[in-house]
């Protein structure tokens, strides 16, 4: 069996599972500014209050498998990373109390409460949007350790990608909303993905042409080398864009069509179109572009030993899970009280 | 050794977010244990007053809950980030427990906390136990992992070195169950429960000074008296064997815990003083000689190491160790005493009747946590200056980051969880003040909305 392959996998998937999940309750932090008022945030915030710790899970999952499946590349990464996963943490904090802390705080204190739920979920996607943009751009190894400097990952690039990752989650829970939510709010939580898939459209392009540019490694592998266009290279891969911009005309159609779920579907689309076109373009790299998975990976008794928990554990996971979100399906209301 | 600032700040950085984070694990473990047992209790004897009681302490239970959540989630990664070195290292051997500890006990508390929190009336009441119930034994679950990692890291096992230096794992369930683990899960546990019961404690106390008859508080004492009395001594028999263990495995560490800076025969039992590191001795010591070896329960004859037979580079910070120490052991001696005199009050005329008692639950209903962190020190600080002992060296384990982003992150976190803290704390001590009361709110059927927190319920509380 390939132990490394499939762990591989596994993590890819759990860190796929953890931008889809996480990013649509990020996305409603991002967009708690633009909410008319009180009561919309308290309905915005009920709607994913139930879910967001089982979100940030598959987080916890992707750092500590990384560390347990490819522990050298975990040793790259942190050091290499340093200061926006340092960020992403504090933030996470930050608006991960805010849950419990806007419900007990009085006037100053859930206005402070709402402030760091906002700026934690935005500061927090930031983070994670200059940690794959740092990510994509290449890590420098040398001797199998970090060799590089504090601020490698703070690039234009990285920047751009930061603003796509934004862009991105806003517009993830924006089409939550939609879906959750009836009314003013819903309304409202469509023009805000109508914005927001605008936005992602345009810097989903500008990213793409940005790899290729900066990347010629990746834009070989898309068919694209010193001018030149290769058809039989790109072929493959064409499924993966083509799935994005099937992801962008459903949600077209679903905001024109009034539909409540149709935008969430499509934004999901548009998620594991992007996240396949970055995986496309540095597989088998676990570390860009020096360190392989199989380099990385953990000895075959210990990722044998896991995968026996994992075959076990995963399904039964990914059932209650399921669960859970049956549990507390249907709208929230908007007037849902807190205090 | 370039690096020895960022060494000195990436060891602070962990033990103040580690530190931070184990006060919140040491409460949700024993309160969700309660919690189960008070819904229990309802829907078996349909009490009113175990109602009320679970539906207060949920809302202390989430907030505590919460905040563990998001200081754990750091641990996760400063392993890599701090500890690049030791992640390497050990991830082929415990690398396993930690994946397992994510995939058999954080999903499990994480989803449903959800139903525990908002399913009130969403789910029926079996399926609302059974979700208590669960939420308590991922709290145990995750102990179970963590401390069998921790303990592994103070006495590996089970583990040999390939001819590159690194490690592999050779018997797993050498390595899950290596010889300290199993009396250290259970220090651990009986640590949370009995933290749990003396906060219990000291809140029922505190509403009883000013109402004796409040019928909640009343059960909740004489519940957390029941806990505490019992855990208590039993607390003693689990630490002092986990100390044997430490005497036959880390005699480095036993020697720092008691002072002894003499190999010798018939070491003195040190009482209190300061011990100083550079002088090799301790100021001001109150001892009692001839008895050090009846305590470590070796004969009096028989020669135990002092510091003197280690270099001394390799001990540990000998004053800290051997303070914490005697803290965790004075706060557990008091916790006996309060318990005895507690189930003292419960057999005469009712705990709530003595003011005297009441005020001093008040006094000890933090001390639990203290206690907590003065143990780990113990185990902590007192087996540096090793990280895997014997195989690893906590300098060595280090990231190559640099002491200015190390700096700068820490400072970071001493401003969050400053601000973290004090407002968790103003929330939990708001509630308790308040008290539970006897028509404890619950979500009312207009009130169902997905999140509409069990704390959410209208007119509970002042806007």
């Amino acid at each position: 069996m390939d132990l490394p392959l499939i762990w591989a996998a596994l993590i890819a998937v759990s860190v796929l599972l953890y931008v889809m999940l996480d990013g649509f309750d990020l996305g409603v932090g991002i967009l708690f500014p633009f909410a008319r008022g009180p009561s919309e945030r308290d309905a915005m915030m009920n709607s994913i209050a139930p879910y967001w710790d089982g979100n940030e899970t598959w987080l916890v999952l992707g750092g500590g498998g990384l560390f347990a499946a490819f522990p050298l590349a975990y040793a790259i990464l942190g050091p290499a990373l340093y200061l926006p996963l340092m960020l992403m943490l504090l933030a996470l904090i930050l608006r991960g109390v805010a849950f419990e802390f806007r419900l007990h705080g009085r006037r100053r204190g859930k206005a402070l409460w709402t402030a760091a739920f906002a700026g934690g979920s935005l500061a927090a996607t930031l983070a994670q949007g200059l940690v794959l943009g740092g990510f994509i751009q290449g890590i420098r190894v040398e001797d199998g350790a970090f060799a590089g400097g504090a601020f490698d990952w703070l690039t234009p690039y990285s920047l751009l990608v930061a603003a796509g990752l934004i862009a991105g989650y806003a517009l993830l829970g924006a089409t939550w909303v939609i879906w959750r939510s009836e009314g003013q709010l819903q309304a409202d939580a469509r023009r805000w993905a109508l914005a927001s898939g605008l936005a992602v459209a345009a810097l989903l392009a500008a990213v793409s042409l940005a790899t290729l540019l900066i990347h010629p490694r990746i834009a070989v592998r898309w068919g694209y080398e010193g001018g030149a266009f290769d058809l039989a290279a790109f072929l493959p891969l064409s499924p993966i864009p083509l799935l994005g911009l099937a992801g962008l005309a459903v949600i077209a159609w679903g905001l024109r069509a009034r539909s409540h779920k149709a935008p969430f579907l499509g934004a999901l689309l548009v998620f594991l179109s992007g996240y396949a076109g970055l995986a496309a373009g540095f597989f088998p790299s676990i570390v860009p572009y020096d360190v392989t998975f199989r380099q990385a990976a953990n000895q075959d008794g210990a990722l044998g030993f896991m995968l026996v928990g994992v075959a076990i554990l995963l399904p039964v996971i990914l059932g209650y899970t399921a669960w859970v979100y049956w549990i507390f399906r249907g709208k929230v209301a908007a007037d849902a009280g807190y205090h | 050794m370039e690096n020895l600032d960022a060494l000195v700040l990436a060891r602070l950085q962990f033990a103040f977010t580690i530190a931070f984070h184990i006060i919140f694990p040491s409460f949700s473990i024993g309160l969700a244990s309660f919690l189960a047992v008070l819904e229990g209790l309802w829907l078996s004897t349909r009490r009113q007053v175990f109602r009320n009681l679970y539906l207060f302490w949920v809302k202390i239970f989430a907030i505590s809950f919460g905040m563990g959540v998001v200081s754990g989630v750091v641990m996760s990664y400063q392993l890599g980030t701090n500890w690049s070195v030791f992640s390497q290292v050990a991830a082929p051997v415990i690398g396993p427990l930690f994946a397992f500890e994510v995939l058999t006990a954080f999903f499990l508390e994480a989803s449903f906390l959800g139903i525990m929190l908002f399913g009130w009336k969403k789910v029926g009441p079996g399926l609302h136990f059974a979700a208590t119930a669960l939420v308590a034994i991922g709290t145990l679950i995750s102990a179970f992992w963590i401390i069998s990692a921790n303990s592994w890291m103070q006495h590996p096992a089970g583990f040999a070195v390939l001819a590159d230096g690194s490690l592999t794992a050779t018997d797993w369930w050498a390595v899950v169950f290596n010889p300290t683990f199993p009396v250290r899960l259970a220090h651990m546990a009986l640590a949370a429960f009995l933290t749990t019961a003396l906060a219990v404690g000291g809140a029922s106390a505190f509403v009883l000074l000013r109402d004796p008859d409040q019928p909640e508080s009343r059960m909740a004492l004489r519940m957390a008296i029941g806990m505490f009395a019992i855990v208590a001594p039993l607390q003693l028999v689990v630490g002092h064997a986990s100390g044997e263990l430490v005497r036959d495995h880390q005699p480095l560490k036993l020697a720092a815990i008691e002072a002894f800076w003499e190999t010798r025969a018939d070491q003195p039992q040190s009482l209190v003083g300061l011990p100083d590191r550079e002088a090799g001795k301790t100021h001001g010591e109150i001892a009692i000689p001839g008895v050090g070896n009846a305590i470590q329960g070796v004969p009096r004859d028989q020669v135990i190491r002092g510091l003197d037979s280690w270099p001394r580079e390799d001990w540990p910070v000998v004053g800290l160790v051997y303070w914490a120490f005697r803290i965790m052991v004075g706060l557990g001696l008091a916790m006996i005493g309060l318990g005895v005199w507690g189930a003292l009050c419960c057999w005469r005329k009712g705990p709530e009747a003595n003011r005297l008692f009441l005020r001093a639950s008040v006094l000890m209903a933090p001390m639990g946590f203290v206690a907590v962190i003065a143990g780990w020190i113990v185990a902590e600080a007192g087996r540096q200056p090793w990280v895997i002992y014997g195989v690893l060296r906590t300098r060595d384990a280090v990231s190559p980051v640099g002491a200015g982003q190390v700096s700068a992150s820490l400072l970071a976190f001493l401003a969050v969880y400053a601000v973290v803290f004090s407002a968790g704390a103003l929330y939990i001590l708001r509630l308790m003040n308040r008290g539970p009361v006897p028509h404890e709110a619950a979500p009312t059927s207009e009130n169902r909305a997905p999140g509409a927190a069990l704390a959410a319920a209208p007119g509970e509380e002042a806007p």
